[in-house]
Formats: structure tokens, sequence, C-alpha cells
């Protein structure tokens, strides 16, 4: 028997909901800051229209919904999900009012894909976009690379039980830090030590590539945030492209890589501990499948005699390989070159760096890593099981930290988790076939969009049918919360409906 | 009666060729003269292998920063649709002072060069490298007014803003 929820679940879902729109409508006093830095009065006054419609949002939900209760496990889930579908809504409000999005469900897309870190954009004269909205674009992708949920646990919430259910679900389920306020800090730490270092080498690069220096650290911290986010976004239209620059590309490819790694192996390292990027079967299987994925690619592209030289092949080939990878998104070639320029067999091996991703507790989308190496290990332990004697006892272990017994149950779930992300993509392509876009492209966009990567072959237009932008729009959402909180939103929506 | 028509037809066929070898040396000249038709930026990256290698000419704005390398220089012009990196020599965008941001509508340009799909010079990217470039318009900074709508509603959200929170406080006593 199904049980209707509860008022008292509505509550507490609304109350912690109005928390973390809290949160959100504080963020945009960044980009305030900076279109007053910047001398920019219609975008300050857009972030300010934003955030006064956010905090009215998250002031009648929070004083409707009062409650002191703590959240038990099925409404965190829900809130977690549904905060994801707020900050989209009311943080596409400033971007919409600044003139650079058709219509407000493109605006929603684009809010989707930076708080998703995906990349994929529909924005409309993007090289005359003001820095306050461009600011914004790339901070979105910072805060929902760490979380959304857990920028208002870090900053706005003093710490309850509940914290854990909601960490849960935002597809973290590794504590770094046995509390887990605790470990959302040092997950900001982490990011701000790495921010201001990579905004300077970013900065520096720029300088000397011959950008204005303002212009330099804006689009280097700008860069950062999207990049070590594994996001996507970039200040110009051109994306990477733009710098023309390999210094550039060198330091990004560098932030995307460590963007792509755990962020308990970032502890492990900051400890000292360096041996464990070699041990770690994250890193082992990331490498594995970066080598054997660039095969592919590098095959393909030379079949396809698109770059004669081997160093401009490496250049492009590795660039959008290993951005893929990481679920970044960055370019430097246009989308259409993916089809006019790169084949069949090279689109399918960044199809598979896109689908498989980077390491959990990252800030990368898709199957990720430590489930990939679960399931060859679970399916190493099978073959043996069939070549030893049948009284022969099997037991596989791997190292991710520390040494860990390969149970079934945790092979169940990484193989459960594993077909869920390729129903998703086969979904999505299914969905783009419906348009009538061919096979491959529909497979390579629905791959990028769910695994939160934002590489596009071109489908991705402001022209492209409603109902394909909604797809999108939801196999982000559902690719960045790996499906249990959704699931369970639906879950709840049922109950609403069908319970007694 | 003869002779008249024959030579008739004599200055006939003279004034033919003459015209004729008029009209091909102002044809002729013409054509060197003038500048290609502009290629739009679709065209070259949809169709960039039938481009490659071939000097074409393309024009549009001057976006974001005019990027100085040495004795030359990369531009990022658009044409509206896309933006393509030019690569030129730093003698040839003297005349180029605004490039395109929020705040500024950048320096129209025409440009004719090479076209390349994978420029061996620069890592394999879509470029071009400039043989002539010509200033068509010049850029302007805009100059930006306070939107009034957008403050009214500004300033009528804050009063709702500030009555709702009033309220729930008065509503929780």
């Amino acid at each position: 028997m199904i049980l209707k929820p509860h008022r008292e679940d509505i509550k507490i879902i609304g109350y912690y909901l109005g928390k973390i729109i809290f949160g959100l409508s504080l963020a945009m006093l960044v980009p305030i800051a900076v279109g007053l830095a910047f001398g920019e009065v219609n975008p300050a006054l857009d972030f300010t229209i934003g955030m006064e419609v956010a905090l009215l949002c998250g002031l009648c939900l929070t004083r409707a919904c009062f409650t002191e209760k703590d959240l038990n496990w099925m409404q965190g889930m829900i809130v977690v999900s549904l905060s994801w579908l707020a900050a989209m809504v009311l943080g596409a409000v400033p971007l919409y009012l600044s003139g650079h999005w058709k219509s407000f469900l493109d605006t929603c897309f684009d809010a989707m894909s930076g708080f998703a870190t995906t990349g994929l954009t529909l924005a409309q004269n993007l090289d005359h976009m003001s820095y306050a909205h461009n600011f914004w674009r790339h901070l979105i992708m910072f805060i929902g690379g760490q979380g959304i949920v857990i920028v208002a646990l870090s900053f706005f919430v003093k710490g309850f039980s509940g914290a854990f259910k909601m960490y849960v679900g935002e597809a973290r389920d590794e504590r770094i830090l046995p509390n887990v306020i605790h470990t959302s800090r040092f997950i900001w730490l982490v990011s701000f030590v790495y921010l201001i270092l990579g905004t300077l080498a970013l900065g520096i690069a720029g300088t000397l590539g011959g950008m204005k220096p303002i212009n330099a650290f804006f689009h280097g911290a700008c860069i950062f945030m999207a990049a070590f986010d594994t996001g996507g976004f970039a200040p110009q239209s051109q994306n990477i492209l733009y710098y023309h620059s390999l210094g550039i590309e060198i330091i990004t490819v560098v932030i995307m890589i460590l963007g792509a790694l755990n962020f308990r192996l970032h502890y492990h390292l900051w400890m000292g501990n360096r041996r464990e990027i070699i041990r770690n079967i994250e890193t082992r299987a990331l490498f594995i499948t970066v080598m054997a994925t660039f095969f592919i690619t590098a095959v393909g592209l030379a079949q396809a005699g698109t770059y004669p030289q081997a160093l401009t092949l490496f250049r492009k080939g590795f660039y959008q390989l290993i951005s893929g990878h990481t679920g970044t998104g960055y370019q430097t070639i246009y989308p259409a070159q993916f089809m006019q320029g790169w084949n069949p067999l090279s689109m399918v091996g960044v199809i598979c760096a896109m689908a498989l991703g980077g390491a959990v507790c990252s800030t990368t989308g898709a199957i990720k890593m430590l489930r990939i190496g679960v399931i060859f290990k679970a399916l190493l332990e099978d073959i043996k099981r069939i070549i030893l004697p049948e009284r022969a006892i099997v037991v596989q272990k791997f190292h991710h930290i520390k040494e860990v017994f390969l149970e079934d149950k945790l092979a169940r779930s990484a193989l459960m988790i594993t077909l869920a992300y390729l129903g998703l993509y086969g979904l999505g392509a299914l969905a783009g076939m419906f348009f009538g876009y061919p096979f491959l492209e529909s497979l390579f966009e629905s791959t990028s969009a769910a695994a939160n990567v934002g590489l596009s072959c071109g489908i991705t237009d402001t022209a492209m049918p409603t109902a394909l932008k909604i797809t999108y729009i939801l196999q982000m959402w559902a690719g960045r919360l790996e499906f249990m909180s959704i699931f369970t939103l639906i879950g709840f929506f049922v109950a609403a409906v069908k319970g007694k | 009666m003869i002779q008249v028509t024959s030579h008739k037809s004599q200055v006939t066929r003279i004034a033919v060729l003459l015209l004729f070898i008029l009209l091909s040396w102002v044809v002729g000249r013409g054509s060197w003269v003038c500048y290609a038709q502009p290629v739009s930026s679709s065209e070259l990256i949809n169709n960039a292998g039938q481009y490659d290698g071939k000097t074409v000419t393309y024009a549009g704005e001057v976006i974001g920063d005019v990027m100085r390398r040495g004795n030359y220089a990369w531009l990022n012009v658009s044409d509206g649709k896309n933006a393509i990196g030019i690569w030129a020599p730093a003698g040839l965008i003297q005349d180029i002072t605004l490039a395109g941001n929020y705040k500024i509508k950048g320096d129209t340009v025409e440009v004719s060069g090479e076209f390349s799909r994978s420029c061996p010079e620069h890592g394999g990217d879509l470029d071009i490298h400039a043989l002539s470039l010509r200033k068509d318009a010049s850029g302007s900074a805009r100059v930006e007014k306070m939107d009034p709508d957008k403050k009214n509603q500004a300033v009528i959200l804050l009063g709702v803003l500030i009555a709702v929170w009033i309220l729930s406080k008065f509503l929780r006593r």
C-alpha cells in the first residue's frame, strides 16, 4: 500500500528548499558586485531583480513552512531534486533579463546546463555579453559543481543530521571527513586554493598571449571555474579556440584533470599521501580509459585525414577527448567540425569517453571511474570462478583510499547506475532521432547532455525543437543527480496522487 | 556599291574587335581591383574542406581582444553567426582601434586571406591568414543608460519583499 505524503512532509521539504533558495539568492551579490565594478548598470539591476525574486520565494517558503524538524531520507532527496529545479528557474531570471536568450526556456536550458556543469549553451551574441552576466554563467558552474546543497550546507546551515541525506542526494556518497559539513568546507577550501592558482596561471598566459590584463584575469577566473567544475562555458562564443594559445590549452587540460579527480584523493594528496594517485582504482581506470578512447579517436582522425600532421592530430584529438572524458566540454574546434572533419570512428571514441566520465565525489557527471573499475573487477572475479576449481575461494579486492573487498552489493549498485546512464544516453539519442537528426549526432549530443559534458556537434541550437530542449534539460538534471533523488521525487508525486 | 558594303563591314569588324578588347580590359581590370564577395562564417566552417588552402574574403566585427604576438596578431572577427580567428601581420591591423564587447561595437573589417581548416602553423586551428585587411566601418562605444522599467521593477520588488517580511513577522506573533 502506498502512503500519501503528510502535510508535515511538504512543510519540511518547503522549509529546507526555502533555505537553499536563500543561499542561491545571496550568491547573486557576486555578479551585482562585478557589474558595479565594471560600471554595468543594467546588468547589476538584472541581478538585483533576480535576487529579490529569489529572496521572495525563499522568504515565502521558510515562513509558510516553518519547522524545527529534521529531514528524513525521502525528504532530503526531494529537497535536493527540487532545489536543482528551483535553482534553474531562479538562476535563469537575471540571465533572461539580459536579452541574450530568445526565450525563457532557452535561458532555463543554459541555467540547468550551468548548474549541472554541462556547458551546452543557447546564448545569443555571447561576444557582447556583460561581465556580470558572463561571471554568473561561470559562477553557477562553480556552485553547481560543488553542489548547490553543499553551498547551503557550508555557509548557511549550522549542522544537523539531515545534512548527510541532502549530501548523498547530490550524488556524493563519500565523506572525506567524518562530519559532512566539514567535508563540504574542505571541498570549498580545495576549490578556492585551486581557483587562485588557476586564475593566476590562466591570467598570466592570457596576458602573455596579448590580451588586456583585466580581460586576461577575468577570463582566467571564468575559465578556471568552468574547467575545474568540469563545466565548459567560456566567456566568448569560440570557446577555447578564441585564445589561439597552446599555453591556455595545456593549463585547462591540467585543471580539467584536477576537476575530474575524487575530492578524497585530493585530500590524501594534500596530506602527503602521493602514492595514492598510483594505487587508486579510479586513477588507474581513468588512465586506461583515456588511453583506450584516445587510441580510437586518433585512428579515426588519421583515417579522416583532417589533421595530416601528427602533432596537430594529437593537439586537436587529445584536447576534445580529455575535455569529453573529464566531462568539461571545452572545445578548440567548431561544433560543425565534428560532423565535417571527424569521421564516425573518432566520434565514437569521444562518445565513449563522454559516457565514462571522471571520478566519483568529483565535479564530473557520467558513469564514473569507480563504477567502471568495480564492474571490471567483478567480471574478473566471475572469470576466475569459472577457471579455478569449484572449491577455490575467490576474493576480489581493489584499492580506493583503502583496500576494499568487492561485495556483490557493490557490484550490483555499480551496474545499476551504469545501466541507468546507458538508458539515459539511449533515450536522448532516440529523442534526437525522433526529431530527424541522424543516429550518431543524436547519440553524441544526448551523451554530452546526460553525462554533463557540453561538447556539441551542432544539434544544440536555439532553433532545435522545444521538446528536445526539454529532453536535454531533464537529461542534464537526472545525469547530475545520478537518478536516486529524481526517482524519489517521482515516487513522492505518485504517492501524492495514488496513496491512501 | 559592292565596295562601299565591304568597306562598311570592315569598319564594323574593327569596331567590334576594339569593343571586345576594351570590354576585356575593363572586365579584367575590374576583377583585379574589386574585392571578392565575402563568404559567411557558416559557409566556411560547414564547407571547410572545400575552402581549405584557398584565398577567401571574410567580413565582420572585430570582437574581444586584438592579441599581439610579435610581428603578428590574432583578431577574432564575427559575422554575427560565428567568429573566426584571423592571423594578421601587425602592419595590417594598425587601423583597428575598437574591438567589440558589451560596451563597444567593434570595427568592421573585410579580410582577404588564405583559409585553413586545420592550420599546420597554429596547431590545427581553423583560421585565415590575412593577406589584406580593410576597415569598412569604425566601431563605437555604447553609452549605457539605466533602463527605467528595470529600475521600477527592482523598486517594486523591494517593496513587496519588505512587505512580505513584515507581514510574516506579524503573522508569526
